[in-house]
């Protein structure tokens, strides 16, 4: 197709849609729609064409689909897109949310429109490129480069300490970046390729396997973000504008996750296997630790923030556990988390373009103007809590079940995150739906408008239809993770026999 | 036909939900209910084909939930005589009470809502009852719970509903974290969550230990008990039953519907539908036995001084589930579902009973305003009449065969073990406590001087209810629903015909239930009834066992019955100023039983608060403090110290700048020619 494949079609077309809107005026009102709508259409059309890209990707299989290579730089470097189904739900899962957050900014945004369009299409770019690099160097392109654009994204449309939240944000994921770039010069040093897909067959030295672990898990766990190198997540959500929270929770806390299957897991199986507990550690810790953070919450983004890091870590409990059903089951809450996470940062947006204000204490009896989004903002809320019958409660249950098995206690303190879940999100409902409505600025509230229920509708769908059935997403990864378990399993053996022969 | 029982109350819940709104309320009622009727004549058409009828069990797949790996979970409808059972008492008492709930919720603003809910909550209930794997359990099981929260929190403008709609879902979810690990562990173990691959391997496992939580357990003995913590948690079993006497908050209607008659059952439901699993674990059968035993009597004891009339029958509801799961924990699966199906009838009937009270008097709920109803409302006053007879197992009642069976049971086990004869002592006095709360909620509530008719009703309210913070709520939700009553002179009237019919209904089944199906159930021909929907071991029985019983022992909660009801008689309507008397002279027990053995005070002080505290340390001491201190801002605390100490070089005078270029030259000289040496 025109010359090159579908992967660089959905990862370049928003750099197109960027380049047009470079060329709308955007002072005047009539240019603002123009670059609105413009930007609109890109990310709708991106997301037509990764459900295109949906219908033709082979479930069944383990190897990397819609491959394309081309040299890069001369030798070495190459430019090589795939994806595999573990990295496919991503890429379609950012397509999907993008025209929500371009929708969810048609009012709330109102100040240079233009560029925040185009850092919301650069970021785009990035995102989806981070899911279909198979070269290192490329991939880890991608993944700094998404850096800017949301550090600009908070720095620029952020609440009143954006310019704190943002150096965070950006401080924090540099810093454990910069070591990933050590480790993947190191790999570069011993392998002399970049190409991933050879890297996932290279066997490392077991001593060497245990640095550059650490050098990725610096990054990856702030990305995730794990415990305790959690707490750029919450203020950069708080000063975030609605749309860019979605991002940040739907799509940038994924690539810590994806990060882990992609490379910690596959290519250091040895540190992986090594470093476990401590993974698992830090995974009850964030569990418990933020559930409990997030009661006490005064401020309904930063509470819904807490309660990410203790659904991530679910996700990395599950991913260090190494079985089919807790791999399968942190991938599907990573996806899960993406829409359900996002919505709720949709829904804070809803009332926050109401009354400018993230104050618990300044809602109460909500329901009574916004019956209607009460009822939505109660499915996701369920879905947060991870009731059956929600995609919530699938990558929970499966995680946990696989985790019990590979470890009883992390399952037993895992659990009791879902006590915890439920006390903190319901206590929030309460306090902002329920109860009498006795603030006079509420009682001029709407429901509503039909632009934020074609927002919501979609997201309400997908949550209870995956919770239903949650078959497309677990059958288009559990060959990849089958493969994924086989080869860690095996590494494993081999080092455990390579161990005894020397002895 | 299966699904048609399931998914009807699904489509009701749905129109109602989605279109209620627009189509109004009245319609809206009467699309649920009579989808609910429908849905109930086919469950008893079910239940006399596969339950009387000997058809076949069967569990048609409806489709793949979701498969990962070994692990395969399917949406399924299974069908047994335990289904049976379980589908007529959910189908029967929900319709009738969608019925009765038109007349009593006749002035509310949001029917089309509270029908919806009414629908979703049958809903999950039936997929509860019909799961054919612990997945699909677990999501009808937490599907009520949803439904049960916002039936509670239906009148979100009171304070103390939103908190016992919370506090019920949290409470809930303690017992939900182990069953959920106890399906974890039966994964393990099996490989599997369905019930047939499950019940196939049980009987390999009895007997194995398996390590987990650090130490060895006996296999069976450990799921079990995880398991049955779920139980606990929705039958509001001894340490976790706190949630259901604030679950009271709800409408009346909901309160037979989920938290006497259905919802509440799920946990005997549950461990009967796994027999097969207890059966291989004799000590979580012993467990099962004490834990029900002390709820039968520790229930019954707070029941005794409560004035909250709906407040009253849940104790007496709480009460009755432990003497369930005696049942369950003496091995008699089938008395304790017995128990089930008739209490279902009787405890439907006192609630909604209770909740014609309610209405007659405007929704005031103590008992203590009322008394002399009995002239005023007859038929409710005769309803709930049978109700009690039945609750309190008076001869040839519902109660009177599956409570007693029961008592004999728990005597039989006793040859076995300690708990059953610990069980035994404990539900025979709890029976004669039975006897005097239910008699004592009859007279005060329809006998006596009427008290509702002193002048200055709102006044002497709030000041006879000091203690009790409830109250206070109460009152303001009848100020806001009722304005157009007013407070003027209360004339108590009979309620209409939607709410008698399903009081007659019940009526027949509280008195009726009992003889017409004690044959299936727990006599001659259980075994064709039952067939292998319930498993007993080998060595198990009890059924057998619990007829060669001394005379006394089954004479025994008859004679309690009658004592209760005489003390009562004697306090309350011949001598009515006793039990001030008492109260004065026991005063620290009689505080002890009115706070509930000051259960949530504890509860409060053990967890709630130390959660919340710790909350906030780890936020402001542990993200702020710590983590924040030591990692971004001091590194930016740090890195603004060195720049500042940079800037200060920075004097600007050449002398300097030349000054420090020599001592740089020196230095790499010096370093070369040390250099040159070495």
């Amino acid at each position: 197709m025109f010359g090159f494949g579908i992967l660089s079609g959905l990862t370049f077309l928003p750099l197109v849609g960027a380049a047009l809107i470079l060329l709308v005026p955007g002072e005047t009102e009539s240019g603002k729609n123009n670059i609105r709508w413009i930007a609109l259409w890109t990310t709708i059309v991106i997301f037509a064409l990764s459900l295109y890209a949906w219908g033709k990707f082979v479930p069944g299989v383990a190897d990397f689909q819609f491959l394309e290579e081309r040299s890069w730089f001369g030798s070495g470097l190459s430019y090589k897109l795939g994806v595999d189904g573990i990295a496919f739900p991503f890429v379609v899962l950012t397509a999907f949310l993008m025209p929500f957050c371009i929708a969810a900014s048609w009012n709330s945004i109102d100040n240079r429109v233009k560029e925040y369009m185009i850092a919301f299409l650069v970021l785009e770019t990035m995102m989806i490129g981070v899911f279909c690099a198979l070269d290192i160097v490329l991939f880890y392109l991608f993944f700094e480069g998404g850096l800017i654009p949301m550090f600009i994204i908070i720095g620029v449309w952020g609440g009143k300490r954006r310019i704190y939240a943002s150096f965070k944000f950006f401080l924090y994921t540099l810093a454990g970046s910069l070591l990933m770039l050590i480790a993947i010069l190191a790999m570069y040093a011993q392998t002399h390729t970049t190409d991933i897909t050879t890297l996932l067959h290279t066997k490392f030295d077991p001593g060497l396997q245990k640095y550059l672990w650490l050098a990725f898990f610096a990054s990856f766990a702030v990305k995730m973000p794990m415990w305790p190198v959690h707490t750029w997540l919450p203020d950069a959500h708080v000063e975030a504008p609605t749309a860019g929270s979605v991002i940040l929770a739907g799509i940038l806390l994924k690539m810590g996750g994806y990060g882990f299957i992609r490379f910690s897991l596959p290519m250091f199986p040895d540190a992986s296997h090594y470093f476990a507990p401590l993974v698992f550690a830090m995974s009850i810790i964030a569990i418990i630790y933020t559930s409990l953070v997030a009661l006490v919450q005064e401020d309904i983004k930063k509470l819904i923030a807490y309660s990410s890091v203790a659904h991530m870590g679910f996700v990395t409990m599950g991913l260090f556990a190494m079985n089919q059903q807790a791999v399968q089951g942190a991938v599907f809450q990573m996806v899960s988390h993406g829409l359900v996470s996002g919505a709720l940062f949709l829904c804070v947006g809803v009332i926050y373009d109401r009354m400018h204000t993230r104050e618990i204490a300044a809602y109460g009896g909500i329901v009574e103007r916004m019956p209607i989004y009460a009822v939505a903002f109660m499915i996701f809320t369920m879905a947060n809590v991870g009731l059956p019958g929600t995609s919530g409660f699938v990558g929970e249950f499966l995680s946990l079940l696989g985790v019990f098995q590979a470890n009883s206690w992390v399952a037993f303190f895992a659990t009791t995150g879902v006590i915890l879940s439920a006390a903190y999100a319901l206590f929030l409902y309460r306090r902002v739906v329920f109860g009498k409505l006795e603030k006079p600025n509420l009682k001029s509230l709407t429901d509503l408008s039909p632009r934020e229920i074609a927002i919501l509708a979609p997201l309400v769908v997908l949550t209870i239809y995956y919770g239903v059935n949650p078959g497309p997403i677990l059958d288009a990864c559990s060959v990849s993770v089958a493969e994924l378990i086989k080869g860690y399993d095996s590494a494993l053996a081999l080092t455990k026999t390579a161990a005894l022969t020397l002895h | 036909m299966y699904s048609a029982i399931v998914f009807l109350p699904l489509l009701g819940f749905l129109i109602a939900g989605l279109f209620g709104g627009r189509i109004g309320a009245r319609p809206s009622e009467i699309v649920t209910t009579s989808f609910l009727f429908v849905s109930c004549l086919l469950s008893w058409i079910v239940f006399a084909r596969v339950g009387l009828g000997g058809a076949p069990f069967s569990a048609p797949v409806l489709a793949n939930w979701m498969t990962s790996g070994v692990l395969k979970v399917d949406w399924a409808l299974r069908v047994d005589t335990l289904t049976a059972v379980m589908l007529v008492v959910v189908t029967t008492v929900s319709s009738l009470v969608h019925l009765y709930s038109i007349g009593y919720m006749h002035e509310d603003p949001s029917r089309p809502r509270f029908f919806a809910y009414l629908s979703l909550f049958t809903f999950a209930m039936l997929m509860l009852v019909t799961a054919d794997n612990l997945a699909q359990m677990f999501f009808g099981w937490e599907g009520v719970g949803l439904a049960s929260y916002l039936l509670i929190g239906f009148w979100y403008e009171k304070p103390s509903a939103n908190a016992a709609a919370i506090k019920a879902f949290v409470v809930n979810r303690v017992g939900d974290f182990g069953f959920a690990l106890g399906i974890f562990l039966v994964f393990m173990l099996t490989q599997s969550i369905s019930l047939d691959a499950v019940f196939a391997a049980a009987p390999g496992l009895a007997n194995k230990t398996i390590h987990v939580f650090g130490s060895d357990w006996d296999a069976m003995t450990i799921t079990c008990l995880l398991l049955f913590m779920g139980a606990c948690g929705k039958s509001a079993q001894f340490l976790l039953h706190t949630w259901l006497p604030d679950a009271m908050e709800g409408p009346t209607p909901v309160s037979a519907l989920i938290h006497a008659a259905t919802m509440v059952t799920a946990g005997v439901f549950m461990v009967a539908r796994l027999s097969p699993l207890f059966e291989q674990a004799p000590a979580a059968l012993t467990v099962v036995t004490i834990i029900g035993a002390t709820t039968a009597f520790f229930a019954a004891t707070v029941g005794l001084v409560q004035n909250d009339i709906k407040r009253v029958i849940a104790y007496s509801t709480c009460s009755q589930l432990g003497y369930m799961f005696v049942a369950l924990g003496v091995g008699g699966y089938s008395l304790g579902i017995f128990h089930l199906f008739t209490h279902a009838f009787f405890k439907a009937l006192l609630f909604l009973g209770a909740g014609s009270v309610i209405h007659a008097m405007h929704h005031e709920q103590d008992m203590r305003n009322m008394g002399g109803l009995a002239k005023k409302i007859p038929i409710t006053f005769w309803c709930m009449t049978f109700g009690t007879l039945a609750l309190t197992g008076f001869p040839l009642t519902a109660g009177y065969f599956s409570k007693d069976a029961i008592i004999e049971a728990s005597y039989a086990a006793g040859m076995h073990g300690q708990a059953a004869t610990y069980a035994f002592v404990m539900t025979v006095v709890a029976a004669g406590l039975t006897s005097f709360y239910s008699w004592r909620l009859v007279f005060m509530t329809f006998f006596g001087k009427p008290r509702w008719a002193e002048a200055g009703h709102g006044d002497s309210h709030a000041a006879a209810h000091g203690h009790d913070d409830h109250a206070h709520d109460d009152h303001a939700h009848d100020d806001h629903a009722h304005d157009d009553h007013g407070h003027h002179a209360l004339d108590p009237h009979e309620s209409p015909n939607t709410m008698l019919i399903p009081l007659y209904v019940l009526s027949i089944g509280a008195i009726f239930a009992g003889l017409a199906f004690k044959n299936f159930f727990i006599g001659h021909d259980a075994g064709e009834f039952w067939r292998n929907s319930l498993f007993f071991g080998p060595n198990n029985h009890i059924l057998h066992e619990m007829h060669e019983i001394p005379e006394w022992v089954g004479i025994a909660p008859f004679l309690m019955m009658l004592g209760g009801f005489a003390v009562a008689a004697y306090m309350y309507v011949f001598s009515p100023e006793t039990p001030a008397r008492l109260a004065v002279r026991f005063n620290p027990l009689y505080k002890f039983l009115l706070n509930k053995w000051y259960f949530d005070e504890l509860y409060d002080f053990l967890f709630v608060r130390p959660a919340f505290w710790l909350g906030r340390l780890f936020w402001k001491g542990g993200d702020g403090a710590i983590i924040d201190r030591l990692g971004p801002d001091g590194v930016a605390a740090r890195v603004l110290d060195g720049t500042s100490w940079i800037v200060k070089l920075q004097t600007g005078y050449i002398y300097n700048y030349a000054f420090a270029m020599l001592i740089g030259l020196a230095a790499i000289i010096t370093f070369y020619l040390v250099g040159g040496v070495r």
